[in-house]
């Protein structure tokens, strides 16, 4: 089976400006942050990322803010990260937030072929403003629509060498939602296992959706 | 005697039995777990369903950890998911009740939490999360730090949601959300009705019988 291993320096010659990257993770925890290293790394400007939220200041998605290489973030969340709020409010990146349930359900819908979700969440609010409003047998809802990205960015705990994934604990979050939802996914993982070591019945992401794997220094 | 917040958050922790499952919101409802009988299975929206306790120090497990950003410990029949899991929980009417504050809350049930003038913050999972569970619980102080009032006649702030309050537990008061407005359910001892009406900015409904809160300080659990 192929194996999907690959350098850092292989992974950061895929980065490029003007990207739409999607990255897993909640505030500094389930983050793939050798991945946002490598990308940080690349210099690349000019990028639109979708995630749940803009990290701590320094760290994690921090550092992408931080080093200006955003234009845009489409996020849940950025209360964490002063930094971003004030690249936000001074329009120097540009901010579009969504509610975190329906960023999720759009993650989702991005990678399983679906054309978007009808949610209550934001009703009768500033989401009601930017957002279709429909009538279903009677019941009002918003309509959410698909996400995707050109990279995708996972972090799990344990990856065979063809990209059959787990998590752990709450670092799971966004993670299997972004590796169904871009065209080049690239996973992060705590533990590389070679083919066959994670019983079928476990693999959380199934290794189709992943392109390549950060390869430990020196394999 | 029991703080403020000892008073609200051991308050709200009344409401809720074993089998219920709830969500509480950062800041002061965290500490409503403080209070939480065995039994009630409690959910952070990041992917877990059953946590306990903070771990003992050098205990903490980068993998467990609440939506604030700190340590959980499990609890027996625990449960991790992804985030779409875990919102089709709080959407999917599955939670008992969610524990929110609240900057303003109004006489409709509206709720602001989630941003002021001049602030980016982001509202996280808090409009999931007012709409989807089946009882949302306002914790809040009576009123701000500078004594103006919190519950008002009509929200100012962007609302997190339209409607979705059903009880308002303060140090000083339970109010019911009804169709007619603010019910008082029970009364802190020591306030009289004009004191509590003088800060609120919301008409007030005083049945005849009030019971009275009971603010004795609680051992939590």
């Amino acid at each position: 089976m192929v194996n999907k291993l690959f350098r850092r320096d292989e992974i950061i010659k895929k980065f490029s400006d003007g990207q739409r990257i999607m990255i897993g993770g909640f505030a500094t925890k389930g983050v793939p942050d050798k991945l946002i290293d490598a990308l940080v790394e690349s210099g690349v400007k000019n990028l639109s990322i979708i995630s749940n939220d803009t990290g701590d200041p320094g760290v994690g998605q921090g550092k992408i803010v931080g080093n200006q290489q955003a234009v845009k973030y489409l996020c849940s969340h950025i209360g964490r990260n002063p930094e971003a709020g004030a690249m936000g409010l001074s329009g120097k990146m540009e901010v579009e937030l969504c509610p975190q349930g329906t960023l999720a359900e759009r993650i989702r819908c991005g990678g399983s072929g679906l054309g978007g979700v009808l949610v209550k969440t934001g009703l009768g609010t500033i989401i009601e403003d930017s957002s279709q409003k429909l009538e279903i047998d009677g019941e009002s809802y918003l309509l959410a629509t698909p996400l995707r990205a050109d990279i995708g960015l996972v972090k799990a705990s344990k990856a065979d060498t063809f990209g059959n994934l787990q998590f752990h604990g709450t670092s799971r979050n966004f993670n299997p939602l972004v590796a169904m939802a871009a065209d080049l996914v690239i996973v992060e993982a705590e533990e590389i296992v070679s083919l066959g070591t994670i019983d079928p019945d476990f693999v959380m992401t199934p290794g189709i959706f992943v392109q390549m794997i950060l390869a430990n220094e020196g394999e | 005697m029991a703080t403020s917040r000892e008073i609200i958050t051991s308050t709200v922790a009344r409401f809720f039995k074993p089998g219920d499952v709830v969500n509480l919101g950062i800041g002061m409802p965290e500490l409503v777990g403080n209070y939480i009988p065995e039994g009630v299975l409690l959910h952070t929206e990041n992917g877990l369903l059953g946590y306990g306790p903070g771990p003992q120090p050098g205990l903490e497990d980068d993998n467990f950890v609440g939506a604030g950003k700190q340590y959980l410990t499990v609890v027996e029949g625990a449960s991790c998911f992804d985030s779409a899991t875990s919102f089709a929980i709080v959407r999917g009417g599955h939670l008992t009740a969610t524990v929110l504050g609240a900057l303003q809350v109004d006489e409709k049930g509206n709720i602001a939490n989630w941003t002021m003038p001049g602030k980016l913050v982001g509202m996280g999972g808090a409009m999931d999360l007012v709409t989807g569970a089946r009882q949302v619980i306002v914790c809040s102080e009576h009123t701000t730090k500078t004594g103006s009032p919190k519950i008002l006649k009509n929200c100012d702030l962007p609302l997190t949601g339209a409607g979705v309050v059903d009880l308002i537990v303060t140090e000083l008061c339970i109010l019911d959300v009804t169709k007619n407005g603010l019910l008082v359910r029970e009364i802190a001892p020591g306030t009289t009705q004009r004191e509590l009406q003088a800060k609120t900015e919301a008409t007030l409904i005083f049945p005849e019988e009030i019971a009275l809160m009971d603010i004795a300080p609680r051992p939590a659990v």
